[in-house]
């Protein structure tokens, strides 16, 4: 079932398309890398705020509202240049372990950064404790690098 | 001793031949190449937005001047050694590679461009700490770093291909 809609993205006209130039694939993987930054940046500045580091001078609340935008333009690129990517080679990817390992991390990241994160950002400081806002910027940065070394072993077979 | 041969012989010290052939190490630091660019270029594009004048624009330029860039120092100090053990690895091929040569130019552009700012418009820095749109000079050393920093990620990323390699 999953595996047909698998052959299905990777015989599709996109998938066709981006193997059959030689251009294609890395400018579309040089517009994930680049999302890659941004994005990176984004959940950094906001993480290491919640560990007491970089703009610590402002609320956690506002960094948190600063980044946001960036967060959601640059996942937008990252998941629309991802898709493209994948199309290109949805078989490879369906029996390389790192990809399923991406996938997991994608979900669980923008699931945790979505809910739990968001709300932590959000609460009035006085009511999360140190403790619990490290925690939250841990898990944050370990879903997110899942979601980067997954990423980069796809490339690696 | 030209540079092709001074490349040439880094090929054949024992540790550039052992990293071209380990299994694990090159594809190790490439990934660590590659993952700390949010790291350093994360935080970079963050200074750069703010100093263009459409991020951040609330707080003081100086303090996400002092606040940011040591991140993004640590992060440069990570790509330039992971990056140099990269060419270290295969110094002939990537000294010949048109997308490294130009990844050299624009890392020259880059931080000329980098120190111009330091060096004048930063000095003022007290005149302008807290605009929301930084002036005109500010602007455009922000964009440029943008545009420079856009083409070597790309350049980098080119590397890999040998489209314009010369056959062996």
């Amino acid at each position: 079932m999953l595996l047909s809609f698998f052959q299905w993205c990777e015989g599709s006209g996109v998938g066709e398309a981006i193997r059959a130039s030689t251009w294609l694939f890395p400018v579309i993987e040089s517009l994930h890398l680049l999302g890659l930054a941004v994005i990176g940046g984004a959940i950094l500045i906001v993480d290491l705020r919640l560990m007491g580091f970089g703009l610590r001078r402002q609320p956690v609340r506002q960094v948190a509202e600063y980044a946001q935008p960036w967060l959601i333009g640059s996942l937008i690129v990252m998941l629309a240049s991802g898709s493209l990517l994948f199309t290109s080679e949805a078989i490879k990817c369906y029996y390389h372990d790192a990809f399923w390992m991406k996938m997991s991390s994608l979900s669980l990241a923008i699931l945790f950064t979505f809910t739990v994160r968001r709300r932590v950002t959000r609460a009035p400081e006085d009511r999360i404790g140190p403790g619990w806002s490290r925690t939250v910027a841990l898990v944050s940065l370990a879903l997110w690098s899942g979601v980067g070394i997954g990423g980069r072993w796809i490339g690696f077979s | 001793m030209s540079l092709l041969a001074f490349c040439e012989w880094l090929a054949n010290t024992p540790a550039s031949i052992a990293l071209h052939e380990s299994t694990w190490a090159y594809p190790v630091i490439e990934s660590v190449h590659v993952l700390t660019l949010c790291l350093f270029l994360g935080t970079a594009v963050m200074l750069d937005l703010r100093l263009v004048g459409i991020a951040m624009q609330k707080v003081p330029v100086s303090e996400i001047y002092e606040r940011l860039l040591p991140w993004t120092i640590a992060g440069f100090a990570v790509m330039v050694i992971s990056g140099a053990l990269l060419f270290y690895g295969i110094p002939v091929r990537t000294y010949q590679n048109i997308f490294f040569r130009v990844k050299v130019v624009l890392l020259l552009l880059a931080g000329l461009n980098a120190l111009v700012f330091h060096s004048t418009v930063y000095r003022k820095i007290a005149e302008w700490d807290r605009e929301p749109v930084p002036p005109r000079r500010a602007r455009i050393s922000g964009a440029l770093s943008l545009l420079f920093w856009t083409c070597i990620v790309i350049a980098g990323r080119m590397i890999a291909y040998n489209w314009f390699d010369k056959p062996a």
